[in-house]
């Protein structure tokens, strides 16, 4: 038990992730309206840019930028996951951008974009053509 | 002052996804980005901070503000999950509420699959090593960070390494992110070519 306890404090900005994650999660699948799903989408992925940009972080580091021509003297973040999340916050971006185009259409086709109220539509359109 | 941020991120979230006017959910979504880019500065991801402020603050808020105008900014209550509402009563009610069939939504199943991940999560922290550790195996690579660092400066030239990797050593995945931002574009414009009008129903 007290293991655990230890592990939980030294890793503990490993939990925040994750409880960050969570949220996002819980509201992509408990929210009903389908906004809100792309909010938890966004909150979800920043999360995961968290796990990442920390991996690469050392103590008492400083920015990846060369300001001496000795890197072995300073330590430097590792510059890796700071070009990997760059590329993903722009992919993130142009998932929200189709994502909410798909919901105009939605919300145009069904008049509204509460996913009960659309299951609804849908089921009594396959009565009505059955 | 890291986890300070990192708490103030986690309120922001509930607050986001708990608001029911969508406004207000987009605008503390702004919040929640810009204090996301304060925190990469604190972690000495600088261009990332850039980044996130810029297209997590800036345009993804203006693309949901421009989705709202079209969709409208208010969430149906009725339809919403009512376990933060009335935890006691939907504990109580939960295998009766799920055969109920009224179009309420009842979140015990997003609760489990949400338990789940998040434990198994947790026991894989078990393998992760410490934030800030340099010793950590992404740290040591000799081919990767540890190459990239010591020699970007005459193999590439820039005195920011991040610049060196996205723009030389990964100069490819800098073109397919540039393909998937032109894909996007091309769905976004074929979805919305014809909304100008009326629908046929109409």
């Amino acid at each position: 038990m007290s293991d655990v306890l230890r592990h939980l404090g030294t890793h503990y900005h490993y939990v925040i992730y994750i409880a960050l994650m969570l949220i996002g999660l819980f509201a992509v699948l408990a929210k009903g309206n389908l906004i809100k799903k792309v909010i938890g989408l966004n909150v979800l992925q920043t999360a995961v840019f968290l796990f990442y940009i920390s991996i690469g972080r050392k103590a008492d580091g400083t920015a990846p930028v060369l300001w001496d021509q000795k890197p072995e003297t300073i330590p430097y973040e590792n510059p890796v996951p700071h070009v990997l999340m760059l590329t993903a916050i722009v992919v993130g971006v142009s998932i929200t951008a189709v994502a909410l185009a798909l919901i105009i259409r939605i919300k145009r086709a069904y008049g509204t974009m509460e996913e009960s109220e659309i299951l609804v539509l849908d089921e009594s359109d396959q009565q009505g053509s059955a | 002052m890291t986890l300070l941020t990192l708490l103030i991120l986690v309120g922001l979230a509930v607050a986001a996804v708990r608001a029911h006017d969508l406004l207000a959910a987009t605008a503390i979504l702004g919040a929640y980005s810009l204090m996301m880019a304060l925190l990469w500065c604190q972690m000495n991801a600088l261009d990332v901070a850039f980044t996130e402020a810029a297209v997590g603050a800036g345009i993804s808020t203006v693309l949901l503000l421009a989705a709202l105008t079209r969709v409208g900014t208010q969430e149906s209550l009725k339809y919403g999950h009512r376990l933060l509402r009335h935890p006691l009563r939907t504990m109580r009610s939960l295998v009766t509420e799920l055969h109920e069939g009224d179009g309420r939504r009842s979140a015990i199943g997003a609760v489990l699959v949400c338990a789940l991940v998040g434990a198994a999560m947790l026991y894989g922290t078990r393998d992760m090593p410490r934030v800030g550790d340099a010793g950590s195996p992404a740290n040591t690579h000799p081919a990767v960070a540890e190459h990239y660092l010591n020699r970007s400066a005459d193999e590439v030239g820039p005195a920011n390494v991040v610049t060196s990797v996205l723009g030389d050593y990964r100069g490819y995945d800098t073109m397919g992110e540039t393909v998937v931002i032109f894909t996007a574009a091309l769905c976004v414009l074929l979805l919305l070519r014809h909304m100008g009008g009326r629908t046929r129903d109409e």
